[in-house]
Formats: structure tokens, sequence, C-alpha cells
């Protein structure tokens, strides 16, 4: 099932054209990475499915238009895991994620068991059950990032988008967090999400995208978009490149030589 | 729940305080009439002395200061929602500073002598036309950001045109009525003050109570909210124009009362485990117990001296603040 699709999507911020003609569907159960050297429009992008910015050309979300399905439709379809981990208020982690199922609650309706079931299950899958009653704005950046991550499972959308997840956390959290991600997109679901490190896109998505000053300029499996040349030529960086176990590592070493 | 059974609590506790001293301030003035007597001539059919003191000069007082407390503590705790910030409060969308200069030009041009709801009805004007400034200023996406650096400049200015206000007065009396009447008061307002202000304060409370759950989706960002399904459009313009409607209504018929929308949501925000949601009807019931608190401590205090409501919340609300610096440098260091 296609969960997403996007014909010629162009978006101008400002005076700068940050995407340009873009095309490429999303089906259901693929974990996409999406790279590319900063500024190459790899967020923009992200938001740009998610209607926060204003775009030229069209982007499907289950076979429906973007721009015909309301606020609320959308969050039932699509969730978004934001860069920035903001926490405004002195709010207890339960609380924090039981907002994953604010699209999915009727005017007053109070939490419903099943409402319940599922917040529950987010905050077991992000093992952060033991402190579920702690305020969130006194956590770690990486349990912050975690309880974060359970609101946008507890969303329970199709289709999930993550704007560089992993930055900030130890190898033990980007592992887990790419083995969710993995998970999730076993279960049937798929999610985006940007990542600069390449190590982990190589390891852990079953298809990349290559974002390069708004292009598309990759598209495929991690051996296919990860080259030696796509990397000199794109990222300006030459790399390590090995094999353990049948799946890709790469670790960038030096800028590359002009 | 726990917290749940907390959080009626404090609700509860907050309605019979508010009623308490909504009482209280019945039975709080420089006629000495009993509290049998005065609750008895409030509800009897028959009129007289006792009954006049009541129903034209301390009920209305008492409802003003209901409805003005209400109005400044909800509105102060959905400001602090909607822009994320503990220090934003009423005045911040020059919504006060606007409504005082509308009230000011009335005493100024003599209208208000000629006419006495000129006063009010052009604070309410002010308030109007501040809105519609920040608004067009922040336009339809405009981010919380924009909103607040509107609402500076149209604080700002208002606050110049008041200044020249004062610096042209024709005479030291004009200048000393509006000086006076910038300082917020209760006293000697009527039922048609009431009659006025609330249906532009409940219009008011019903924008600004609506926004609840978007307010605690908020918490997470605006964009986090905004893909929950969150319109922040309607978010803003709700926030913006539901304080215009009250806290303009407030202004315009007591003048601006400081700091009660800056401290309420404060005070009360732990009390609640710090949901936007949960922090509005609190905050509503704890700024009504502000209000009629303070209005009551203004009589009994300096009862020949009309001494003036806004002065004693900023006497509360200063050191308070003071106190908040101190705490934010604490958890900075």
């Amino acid at each position: 099932m296609t969960l997403l699709s996007v014909e010629s999507l162009s978006v101008r911020l400002g005076r700068r054209q940050v995407l340009n003609g873009l095309d490429f569907t999303v089906e259901a159960g693929e974990f996409i990475g999406l790279i590319g050297p900063n500024g190459a429009g790899k967020s923009t992008l992200l938001r740009s499915v998610l209607g926060f910015v204003p775009v030229e050309g069209l982007i499907r979300l289950s076979g429906e238009l973007s721009g015909k399905i309301d606020a609320r439709a959308r969050a039932a379809r699509v969730a978004y895991l934001a860069q920035e981990r903001e926490i405004a208020w002195a709010v207890p982690v339960e609380t924090i994620v039981a907002l994953g199922r604010e699209p999915h609650r009727p005017g007053f309706a109070a939490l419903t068991a099943q409402d319940r079931a599922i917040i529950d299950a987010s905050m077991r899958r992000m093992d952060i059950g033991a402190f579920r009653n702690r305020v969130a704005t006194e956590l770690s950046g990486g349990e912050k990032a975690r309880v974060l991550a359970a609101r946008a499972l507890a969303q329970d959308a199709p289709l999930l988008l993550a704007d560089e997840p992993t930055a900030g956390l130890d190898p033990a959290h980007q592992i887990s967090l790419m083995r969710l991600f993995a998970s999730l997109a076993a279960d049937g679901r798929s999610v985006i999400a940007s990542l600069h490190d390449l190590g982990l896109a190589a390891r852990w998505c079953s298809r990349l995208l290559l974002l390069d000053k708004g292009h598309i300029v990759a598209d495929g499996a991690p051996a296919q978009v990860l080259t030696r040349r796509n990397l000199r030529d794109i990222y300006g960086v030459e790399a390590f490149f090995g094999e353990v176990g049948g799946a890709p590592v790469i670790h960038p070493l030096d800028l590359a030589r002009l | 729940m726990n917290a749940d059974r907390r959080y009626h609590v404090l609700i509860a506790l907050l309605a019979a305080l508010t009623l308490m001293l909504f009482l209280l301030s019945l039975t709080v003035g420089p006629a000495a009439i009993g509290f049998g007597d005065s609750m008895a001539a409030l509800v009897s059919a028959r009129a007289g002395g006792i009954a006049l003191i009541m129903r034209e000069i301390r009920l209305p007082r008492a409802i003003l200061g209901l409805m003005i407390g209400a109005t400044l503590g909800l509105s102060g705790a959905v400001l602090q929602g909607y822009l994320r910030n503990p220090l934003a409060e009423p005045g911040l969308l020059g919504i006060s500073a606007s409504a005082s200069l509308g009230a000011v030009l009335a005493i100024y041009t003599g209208l208000s002598a000629v006419f006495s709801l000129a006063l009010p009805l052009a604070a309410l004007a002010g308030a109007v036309a501040a809105v519609l400034v920040v608004q067009a200023l922040a336009g339809a996406r405009g981010s919380a950001l924009i909103v607040i650096l509107a609402g500076i400049a149209v604080t700002s200015f208002a606050g110049a045109m008041t200044s020249l206000a004062l610096n042209l007065s024709p005479n030291p009396f004009a200048a000393l009525e509006i000086m006076f009447w910038m300082l917020g008061s209760l006293t000697d307002r009527s039922m048609t003050h009431v009659w006025l202000a609330a249906p532009f304060m409940l219009i008011g409370w019903i924008m600004l109570g609506s926004l609840g759950r978007a307010l605690d989706a908020l918490t997470l960002g605006s964009e986090t909210a905004a893909s929950m399904g969150i319109e922040l459009r309607r978010v803003q313009l709700l926030a913006v124009f539901g304080t215009a409607a009250g806290v303009g209504a407030a202004t315009a018929v007591a003048g601006a009362i400081g700091f009660v929308g800056l401290v309420v949501p404060h005070i009360l925000r732990p009390a609640v485990g710090a949901r936007p949601s949960r922090l509005l009807p609190a905050s509503a019931l704890g700024g009504a117990c502000m209000v009629l608190g303070a209005d009551i401590l203004v009589r009994v205090i300096a009862p020949e001296r009309d001494l003036k409501l806004g002065v004693l919340t900023a006497i509360v609300g200063a050191p308070f603040f003071l106190w908040l610096v101190f705490r934010t440098r604490r958890s900075l260091t």
C-alpha cells in the first residue's frame, strides 16, 4: 500500500529554492533514511509533507491529497518527531505520551481504555515505564528523546516522520531507536528519518533517499546509494567501506581531495 | 488517579474561596451593615437605604471584582501557554495599554464628563483597535514571536500617546483624573458597568476556555502541536481575540489592573501538575480570588483614602516578580 506519494514537489522559502521537483513514493513496510549534507532540504521535505510550508506539486497521504484533508485527519495518517526536543512545562512523562492520543479524541472525551493501552504499549516500547511519573523537564537529553518518541508512537499513525531522531543520543540509544523504527516497518508501517550518521543509515534503513541542493540524487538500497562516488561528490568525504554479516558498514574517514 | 483527585479538590477549594471572598466583599464598606442584614437586603423585595447600598454599590463592585479577576487569571494562563513563556501576561498584547489610551482620551476631551459611558466605550474602542493592529501585524500564519513583537509595538505607542495626553492636559485636575483612572479601581461602579462588560467577558471566556487541549499540545512546540492536528491559526485567533474581549472589557470598566494575570497562573501551575488545560479553570478562580481579596483589602486598610486596587496588586506583584527572578537564577546556576 502506498502511504505517501510525492509528485514534482517544489518548495521556495523566501528567495531560496529549497526543494526542486521531487518525485517518490513510500510503501508500507519501508524504513527510509533521508540523507544529504546540511542544507540539502531534508527537514523541509519532512515539513512539507506535514503541511508546514507552502508547496508546489502534489503530496498524497494514503491516496488523498494532503491539502484536502484537515489537520486532525492528517494527524491520524502521519506522526512527526521533531528535531527540537521541546517540553515547555514541568509535566509528568505519562501526560506527555498521552498527548499522542490527541488527534483520536473527539470533543471533550476522556481517554478510553484503548487509548490507555496504546499509551502503555508506547511507553513499554521506548522503555520509559520506570519514570512515567517523573517530570519531563528534569530528564536527561536521551530520556527526553525517548519520551518524545513514545509520544509519536502513541499517535499510532501508519507513517512516522522523524527529523534527526538520533542526534545527541549515545550509541546504545541510537541503535535502540533505529531498531524500533525497523520493527515499526516490519509491522507494516513506514518511517522516514533524516539522518546524518551514514553508518546507522547503511545498517538499519531498507532504503535511502540522498538529497543534494533540493534534488533527489540517489534513491535505492543503502549499498546502491552510499557509493564512494556519491560520498565524494555529494558529501565531500572519503569513507571506509566494509561488511559485517552481510550488512554494509560505512565510516567517513577524511575530507575528499578535490 | 491520584493527580486527578488532587486537581478536583483544588478546584473545589478555589471555588469555595472565591464564593467566600465574594460574600465578604458584599459586607465590607463604609456603611456598617451586619452580614445578615446585608444579605437580607440583597434578596428582599423592599426598597430601602440598605438595599440601595447593597444593590447599587456593593453588588456591582463584587461582581466586577469576580469577573475581572477571572478574566485576568484566565487570559494570563492562556497567553503563558500559547507563548510557552512564564512571563507572558494579558498586558503583553497591548490591549490594556490601548484600552487605557481610549479611556484617557475620553477624559482628556471631556467626553466622559458629558456622558458617563463614554469612558468605557472609548476604552473598548481602544482595545478593538489594538487587537486589529496586532492581528494585522502578526498575519494569519503569525508566529508567537511576531505576536509578542506586535504587542510590544502597540503597548509602547499607546503608552506614548497616553503620556502625550497627560503632557498636554488642559488643567491639573484632568491630569489627576487620568492618573487616578489608570491606577485601576472598582470604586463607585454601577450595574451599568457590569452589563456593559459582561457580554464581552463572557465571549472572551468562551474563546479562551476552548483552548485547553490545544495548549496542552503546544507544550511540545508549535510544529509538534500542528502535527497532532492543532490548527495554529485558530489558536492564535482565539487567544488574541479572546484576550481582547475579556481584558479590553475589564480595563474599560476598572482601569489597568496589573500583575494578576502574571502571578496567578504562576502560583497555581505546580498545583495542577503544570498541565495548561488544567491551569485555565484554576487560574480563572485564582484570579477572581486575588482581585476580590485585594479589593476587600483596599477598603479595610484605608477606608477613607480610596486606595487604588491596581496599586495594591502591583505592591503584591512586584516582590513576587523579584522572587521569580531569584528562583530562575537559582535554577540556572
